[in-house]
């Protein structure tokens, strides 16, 4: 069984294949070079698995593009597969996410993008259209940008519930849906935000990252700006479960793919302090839904290690057990194959990595 | 009849051709906007979907950089020669 690993880079889009059971992986790429693949997706509900990719030229703009032969060839309408419509008056600025929907909506796929917004696309992620109701909303004006810009960067939908939906954004938070899009609410109840005057407001939070559980889909965790948290009831309400982490802070989120209340996050110092918790290269994992913490390190870096890992740098594939990921702002990519009790190094030197994604092929 | 030059990473999307012949005059805009219509994938990566010029990409009406004449209602004569050029930008 094949298993493709594929890293998206400030300076192109890499792909990692392995056909010894995730020992050895040979890497292709650049793809797409020069430009900054913010989010890629893998997406095996079609016969045939889809590579998309979101780019980002510095010069010549934001698009998507797709490959059904993963990745010897690559598609791209002509018309730009995600654009602002006329009347809101702004442009894209890039893709931060892809998202295929559930197995019952086998066509539909959805972004999150800078500026914050959410797209939805009916053709497998050819061709997208704004989700009105969320650009609409009368909080949006008060959304801000962190460092990285202001985005939609998570979207996690309900995989019982075609008709609800969870996203997040920087700053804004968590937003929900219960009714296909048409209607949104904040859902930041009990997370903190503590570079406001209020901190406890009902958005403006500087969410980094969520992720749902794989076996409760009411459950979903996230990792804040300072903050760790989980939800049981879909994101309304919060509650931390930072207690057992060196740190509160980081960008990753990540939940096991099949087993419920496992998930992982890479703790970073503090907000000014963004290395890794005492220069330490270390994964942490709970698999009691945040009440316990334990790092990880067998096969990583033992000396001092000064880079961070991104919000979307983590990742899981779809594998039994499960294969863990990660790439970092150094150009080092990580593999586990047992879950996250043993590392290797996957590749090193390439540039920056901005998101990882993984399938069992 | 205007002559569009274009640069070598931009040159994919318009078949290869390093200069495209367009049957347009009148303003920038109307240049670029005859040119969406045979090479969208190229249009957009010269203007975003506001129809803006991106701001990394330089475009040059018989040798005079556009930002500095009219911006997109700079005006092109028949036999003008428009050049694509990425700025120096980019890390």
């Amino acid at each position: 069984m094949a298993t493709l690993l594929a890293i998206g880079t400030g300076k192109g889009l890499f792909l990692a294949t392995s056909n010894d059971g995730r020992r050895g992986w040979e890497v292709s790429g650049p793809h797409f070079p020069m430009t900054g693949v913010y989010a890629v997706a893998v997406d095996k509900r079609p016969g045939t698995p889809r590579v998309l990719a979101g780019t980002t030229s510095s010069h010549f703009g934001p698009s998507v593009a797709s490959s059904d032969d993963l990745g010897a060839s690559w598609q791209e309408p002509d018309q730009a597969p995600v654009a602002f419509p006329a009347d809101t008056g702004v442009s894209l600025g890039r893709v931060w996410q892809l998202t295929p929907a559930g197995a019952d909506q086998p066509d539909v796929v959805w972004a999150g993008t800078e500026p914050s917004a959410l797209f939805r696309s009916d053709d497998g992620g050819r061709s997208f259209t704004l989700v009105r109701a969320l650009w609409d909303h009368p909080h949006r004006e008060r959304w801000g940008a962190g460092f990285g810009g202001q985005a939609v960067h998570s979207v996690l939908p309900h995989p019982r519930d075609p008709a609800r939906m969870a996203v997040a954004m920087s700053t804004g938070g968590v937003y929900r849906t219960e009714d296909g899009g048409a209607s949104w609410a904040p859902g930041n109840t009990g997370i903190r935000a503590y570079f406001l005057p209020d901190e406890w407001p009902e958005f403006g939070q500087c969410v980094h990252k969520i992720a749902r559980d794989a076996g409760d889909p009411e459950r979903l965790y996230a990792q804040n700006h300072h903050g760790v948290y989980r939800s049981d009831d879909d994101g309304r309400t919060w509650t931390s479960i930072a207690a057992g982490l060196p740190s509160d802070f980081g960008f990753p989120m990540v939940a096991h793919p099949s087993r419920s209340g496992t998930i992982y996050a890479f703790p970073l110092t503090a907000d000014a302090q963004r290395y890794p918790v005492d220069h330490r290269c270390r994964v942490y994992r709970s698999i009691d839904a945040g009440d316990k913490w334990e790092p990880l390190t067998v096969g990583l870096p033992e000396g001092p290690f000064h880079p961070s890992v991104l919000r979307d740098a983590m990742c899981v594939d779809d594998a039994d057990p499960a294969g863990v990921y990660f790439g970092t702002r150094s150009g080092e990519v990580y593999a586990s194959r047992d879950e996250g009790d043993s590392w290797s190094l996957v590749a090193a030197h390439l540039p920056d990595v901005l998101c990882v994604r993984a399938a069992e092929l | 009849m205007v002559t569009v030059l274009l640069p070598g990473p931009l040159r994919g999307e318009a078949g290869g051709a390093s200069r495209l012949t367009v049957a347009a005059t009148g303003t920038l805009r109307g240049v670029l906007d005859e040119l969406a219509g045979a090479w969208p994938r190229l249009a957009r990566r010269i203007r975003d979907e506001r129809g803006e010029l991106r701001r990394y990409v330089n475009v040059y009406v018989d040798g005079e950089d556009c930002r500095h004449v009219g911006g997109l209602d700079t005006p092109v004569g028949d036999g003008a020669e428009v050049q694509v050029l990425p700025s120096v930008a980019g890390g």
